[in-house]
């Protein structure tokens, strides 16, 4: 018996696929995404939104308060470190956390180095603005890749701007020549059997998901007509005025991406959706996808 | 050519269309209850079971399924699917399944995430190199009569046959071996040949 193989972790992330996790706070919102029909909850302090709003530092999620949503659901449970934090892992894959993600929605422990994640039990997410840095992240042992975007604003601009890049440079290794990919290798800052492993499979070798900026159930659907895997909400679900409402469109437009007209009856009176902001309008230190490289 | 298809609500779809191809039959990507009438057989994936319980309902493969199953068609269930296709579930019920297999299991038997595991397994009728791989996988506690157990894992039941039904604990669609599909592929042929009788 092999345990924490690399099929086991990347296998997890393949069953999340079409799904929607959301990001809860404790036990009554990770009961709520449940009901709703959420695959995963992210268990964590504060949604982005209010991470913003606080400044500070933000951590990983209160231990206790951990402990209480690990009891209350039966979907797979992740939770948040810092950028870097090998103890805060470490303490999330002792607790029985079935995900970590090595997130920029936290304050970076570690502005230099991400956590050797090949070396845990438990898989790994991790975000990526190009195809450069998740191939960083593979290569360091995420099992998992989500788009940044940018956390907590509600717009989902620079998800769609993510998934854009990866795809078009998937795209772009794939029809390359043999020769030139070491060369891209080197452009992209990437591992080179990664490289190769794109240029024959037109693909990254694990599970691309949405995050970032997610707010409506459009939002999700365009996600995934944009070839996203499935979606992670934070903010968006216990920020709009209906959670629950909003939580079950969200979850069924992501399974009917392609039917625009169910996408346009299950929007109907679900309420509004949390406020957006303007990417330009934030400070440079405010952009959470500028934090990891 | 047999036709099957994957239900897609949630959960790794794209593994089984693969495997399914390779077994020598058509795919198809299901989402809606009329597709059904068109099929030989339907696979239900792995995924989260609460999650594609609760879309079942609400699109109606809840009665749509256990229909197509009664008009004697095929069903195959990996991990979420198995959960799905048991009269009987240990550890909190999904709003709705399809319970026409005879048998119990017990959601998430091995522990999370971090127990989750792979395993060289001897499958009746398949053979005594196959790989399991178990993610977060669930058991089958007991069976019915009618229930043969092809396949158990230190001592516990981890993958079924009844009738047209097929149920494993664990996820061929991620291996290459396509042998476990086949066996479900070529259930369908004989179901075929009875009723030409």
């Amino acid at each position: 018996m092999e345990l924490g193989t690399s099929r086991v972790k990347r296998g997890m992330a393949e069953m999340q696929k079409g799904g929607v996790i959301m990001d809860v706070i404790n036990a009554e919102q990770a009961r709520i995404a449940e009901a709703a029909g959420a695959c995963a909850v992210m268990a964590l302090e504060r949604v982005p939104s209010d991470i913003r709003k606080a400044g500070g530092v933000a951590r990983m999620t209160d231990v206790s308060i951990l402990e209480e949503v690990l009891k209350a659901v039966t979907v797979p449970v992740m939770a948040k470190a810092r950028i870097g934090h090998i103890v805060e892992a470490r303490i999330l894959e002792s607790m029985g956390v079935d995900y970590i993600d090595e997130s920029e929605v936290l304050t970076p422990a570690d502005e230099n180095f991400h956590i050797a994640k090949a070396d845990f039990t438990v898989p790994f997410v991790c975000g990526a603005k190009d195809l450069g840095e998740a191939l960083r992240r593979i290569g360091e042992g995420a099992s998992m890749i989500r788009t940044k975007g940018e956390p907590g604003t509600g717009n989902v601009v620079e998800a769609v701007r993510h998934i854009r890049t990866v795809n078009s440079q998937i795209n772009k290794i794939k029809s390359m020549a043999k020769e030139e990919l070491m060369t891209e290798a080197k452009i992209l800052g990437a591992p080179y059997d990664l490289v190769l492993y794109i240029h024959e499979h037109g693909k990254l070798p694990v599970v691309n998901f949405a995050a970032g900026g997610v707010a409506t159930p459009a939002d999700a659907a365009l996600m995934m007509v944009l070839g996203c895997d499935g979606v992670f909400v934070g903010s968006g679900v216990f920020k709009s005025e209906n959670p629950e409402k909003f939580a079950r469109a969200i979850v069924e437009a992501t399974t009917h991406y392609n039917d625009y007209k169910l996408i346009g009856e299950l929007s109907k009176g679900i309420g509004e959706p949390m406020r957006g902001l303007e990417i330009s309008k934030l400070q440079q230190a405010d952009r959470m996808q500028d934090r990891g490289w | 050519m047999k036709k099957i298809g994957v239900l897609a609500l949630q959960g790794a779809v794209a593994e089984h269309m693969k495997m399914i191809e390779q077994s020598g039959a058509e795919a198809i990507i299901v989402k809606r209850t009329e597709q059904l009438d068109d099929l030989d057989g339907l696979i239900l994936p792995g995924g989260e079971s609460t999650a594609i319980g609760r879309l079942m309902k609400r699109y109606g493969f809840d009665e749509a399924i256990p229909e197509f199953a009664a008009n004697g068609k095929a069903l195959f269930g990996t991990c979420a699917g198995m959960i799905l296709l048991a009269k009987d579930i240990d550890g909190g019920k999904p709003e709705s399944h399809i319970g026409v297999m005879d048998m119990k299991v017990v959601r998430n038997a091995f522990g999370r995430q971090k127990e989750s595991f792979e395993a060289e397994l001897v499958v009746n009728e398949v053979g005594d190199d196959v790989r399991g791989v178990f993610i977060r996988a669930p058991l089958i506690e007991s069976v019915g009569p009618d229930v043969e157990v092809i396949c158990t894992y230190k001592g516990q039941i981890v993958a079924a046959k009844q009738g047209q039904y097929l149920a494993t604990s664990f996820h061929p669609e991620l291996t290459d071996d396509i042998r476990i599909h086949q066996l479900f592929v070529d259930m369908i042929v004989e179901k075929r040949e009875e009723s030409l009788c």
